[in-house]
């Protein structure tokens, strides 16, 4: 397979990857990976999204060759990984709990993979200086992993998974062990040193954050299955399914029925209100459907909106009571017990100090929303 | 520091203050004495307004003259070295599978390796006599596999057939009586080891056996250390394997010791001997504390 064919079909090429543990001597089979077909682009940070359990990290291991697949293939830039041992595979892994040799020195930690490659020791030194400077580490060289701080022993065990230049870089978890304050910091500084070394990368994570600020593209993966692979804004704002559209921010369901059905705009009956979608679906009507709706598209007020706010009156709009108000600092998150007793949870910037008409607990107020608001889900 | 913990770090010190410091003080003491009969010349005498002090070197002197004490205490270290070495060799191996064997299967393992502790040590030591002595099952056995001939090629054995009382004999039983020492030190460094290390090594390129010289060994220096000290220690001195499975070649220093004292009643020269063994283990005794604490620091 010649280069540009492989780049266009995707650098990384996971097809149909199944794994299953136990099954042996009678234990309970257990499918950590199922089925899942990836294809990753050279160049591109994908972030691999899941709660701890949905198999997210034996994806990433069999990458690494740390285990192997049940059924499927791997191959990276047209060569088949599965038939390499880990060592002889051009992917380095930067380990959760960074995994540094406590019994050599940063430097000596960073040179570890240079020296198996049989490198000469001028090119050696050469290659470390630079992955120390990279990381800002020169000063602690000499240092053993143990006399450095959480968010220096990241940049050691990072500046060692790329010392290498792999073809591949693999991230497990690579800020879960750091405060959030320098997490934030260092998403950040991490995604401008490995865009800066240009090294195709695959990070595993179960921080949503995490996720959207680092990766170009993401998978959010449950019980071993890719639910679905975007950016993360199509992630965010065309959720595929009701679980995607639940994990990933926060949103409110209602589930209704397709009540009127027309090309450039549907109309769907729900418990508390009716919806007004202003786009077309494909269904029919009387179908079962769910609106998700984030708590940012929705305004709040004590006033009923007038023509202006909402066109579409009386759909798209709902009147409850103040049950909780949550004040964040940069927003407020209101939760409005609706007539049917479900709870709609509205966020609102906080863009004045102190607003006149300020709402409180066991407010009577309206809640709307525009046309191109909500996603309309029908799984 | 409260009271309570200067019981506690007393209580211990006393112990080997009262019975093994003051004891050696006593013999060093008694090393540079005048044997009078039955009794000691004190070192230190005040008669008739003059201060005398004794202390007679001449056993030391004599220690190193007659090369009979130098060459068993080379032969004292090197059996010890030799036994340390071998216990090393097997152990190691053993210490790493049982550190790696599935964790259900290692509490018997463990108890497999400190079984031989629940018969007396004289016994077993004792019953090498009856399996390399002619006739013996182990004997009949290396006669059965050509092992005598081998053994006799590398001068360890005198004849064909002849195991018993050779350093063959010996070292077979001391690595036997001490290999235990070797394997549970390093059990407690291996089986405490972080696996993912060796994935990281791997993951950087080295082989499995790269990786074991590489991070493995390493990281199990304390042990590897610990488990050489509690082997080579006491083989030094040791007095009861030599007397039942050595032979006329195999003269160490414990036996020069009990001589000493109970063939030759020189109690003297006997202390000088042991003050001198004592040295020559403090020497090890003391890198030893040092690697470990070494050791320590690094794993901080």
């Amino acid at each position: 397979m010649s280069e540009a064919s492989a780049e266009h079909s995707g650098y990384l090429v996971i097809e149909k990857v199944t794994k299953d543990f136990g099954g042996q001597g009678g234990a309970p089979l257990f499918r950590a990976v199922d089925d899942v077909s990836l294809r990753i682009r050279q160049g591109e940070i994908f972030a691999l999204l899941g709660s701890s359990g949905c198999g997210k990290t034996t994806l990433l291991r069999m990458l690494a060759g740390f285990e192997v697949p049940t059924s499927g293939r791997i191959s990276l830039g047209g060569q088949d990984l599965l038939s390499l041992a880990p060592y002889e595979r051009p992917i380095n892994m930067m380990f959760q709990s960074y995994a540094l040799f406590p019994h050599l020195s940063v430097w000596d930690n960073i040179a570890f993979g240079l020296r198996r490659e049989g490198m000469p020791r001028a090119q050696i030194q050469e290659r470390v200086e630079a992955m120390l400077k990279l990381v800002q580490l020169g000063k602690y060289a000499q240092r053993k992993p143990h006399q450095l701080s959480g968010g220096q022993q990241q940049r050691v065990a990072l500046a060692r998974s790329l010392a290498k230049q792999p073809k591949l870089l693999l991230l497990d978890e690579p800020l879960g062990a750091l405060d959030k304050k320098l997490r934030e910091e260092t998403q950040i500084e991490l995604v401008n040193i490995i865009e800066s070394v240009g090294v195709t990368c695959v990070m595993v994570t179960h921080d949503q954050e995490e996720a959207m600020t680092m990766a170009t593209r993401i998978g959010i993966m449950s019980e071993g299955a890719i639910l679905q692979v975007g950016t993360p804004r199509e992630i965010y704002e065309t959720p595929a399914t009701r679980f995607v559209a639940d994990f990933i921010g926060n949103v409110n369901l209602m589930d209704g029925t397709l009540a009127v059905d027309e090309p450039d705009h549907v109309e769907i009956a729900c418990a508390d209100c009716r919806h007004h979608v202003g786009h077309g679906i494909t269904g029919h009507a009387g179908m079962k459907v769910s609106v998700a709706l984030r708590p940012e598209k929705i305004r709040i007020s004590r006033r009923a909106p007038g023509p202006d706010d909402n066109p579409v009156a009386p759909m798209n709009q709902v009147q409850g009571r103040v049950r909780d108000i949550v004040y964040f600092g940069s927003h407020t998150v209101y939760n409005l017990v609706l007539p049917s007793g479900q709870v709609l949870k509205v966020s609102q910037s906080n863009t004045e100090r102190h607003p006149d008409d300020q709402l409180s607990w066991d407010d009577l107020a309206w809640a709307w929303w525009s046309p191109s608001a909500h996603v309309v889900l029908t799984q | 520091m409260k009271w309570s913990e200067r019981t506690l770090i007393g209580i211990p010190y006393l112990w080997l203050l009262v019975f093994f410091l003051l004891p050696f003080l006593i013999v060093v003491k008694i090393s540079v004495s005048e044997m009078e009969m039955v009794s000691f010349q004190d070192i230190v005498t005040w008669v008739d307004g003059v201060l005398n002090i004794r202390i007679k070197l001449s056993n030391y002197l004599f220690i190193t003259q007659d090369d009979l004490y130098f060459k068993t205490y080379v032969a004292s270290l090197k059996y010890a070295a030799i036994t340390a070495a071998l216990c090393l060799f097997i152990g190691y191996p053993f210490a790493y599978f049982m550190a790696r064997a599935r964790a259900s299967v290692q509490p018997a393992l463990l108890m497999m390796v400190m079984l031989p502790f629940w018969t007396s040590f004289l016994l077993r030591v004792y019953a090498w006599k009856g399996l390399l002595g002619e006739g013996g099952w182990v004997a009949s056995a290396f006669d059965a596999l050509g092992v005598d001939t081998l053994l006799m090629a590398v001068g360890l054995i005198p004849g064909p057939g002849q195991y018993l009382n050779t350093p063959f004999s010996l070292v077979l039983g001391m690595v036997y009586t001490y290999v235990p020492f070797m394997i549970l030190p390093l059990y407690a460094t291996l089986s405490k080891m972080d696996l993912r290390l060796l994935e990281a090594a791997y993951n950087l390129g080295a082989t499995p056996w790269v990786a074991f010289w590489t991070v493995t060994v390493p990281l199990s220096r304390a042990g590897i250390v610990a488990g050489t000290m509690l082997v080579f220690i006491p083989c030094v001195g040791e007095f009861v394997i030599p007397e039942l499975l050595g032979g006329p070649q195999t003269l160490m220093i414990g036996r020069v010791l009990w001589d000493e004292f109970f063939a030759n009643n020189d109690w003297p020269m006997a202390s000088a001997v042991a003050v001198v063994m004592v040295l020559l283990i403090i020497v090890p005794l003391a890198w030893f504390n040092k690697a470990q604490a070494d050791a320590q620091e690094a794993r901080r």
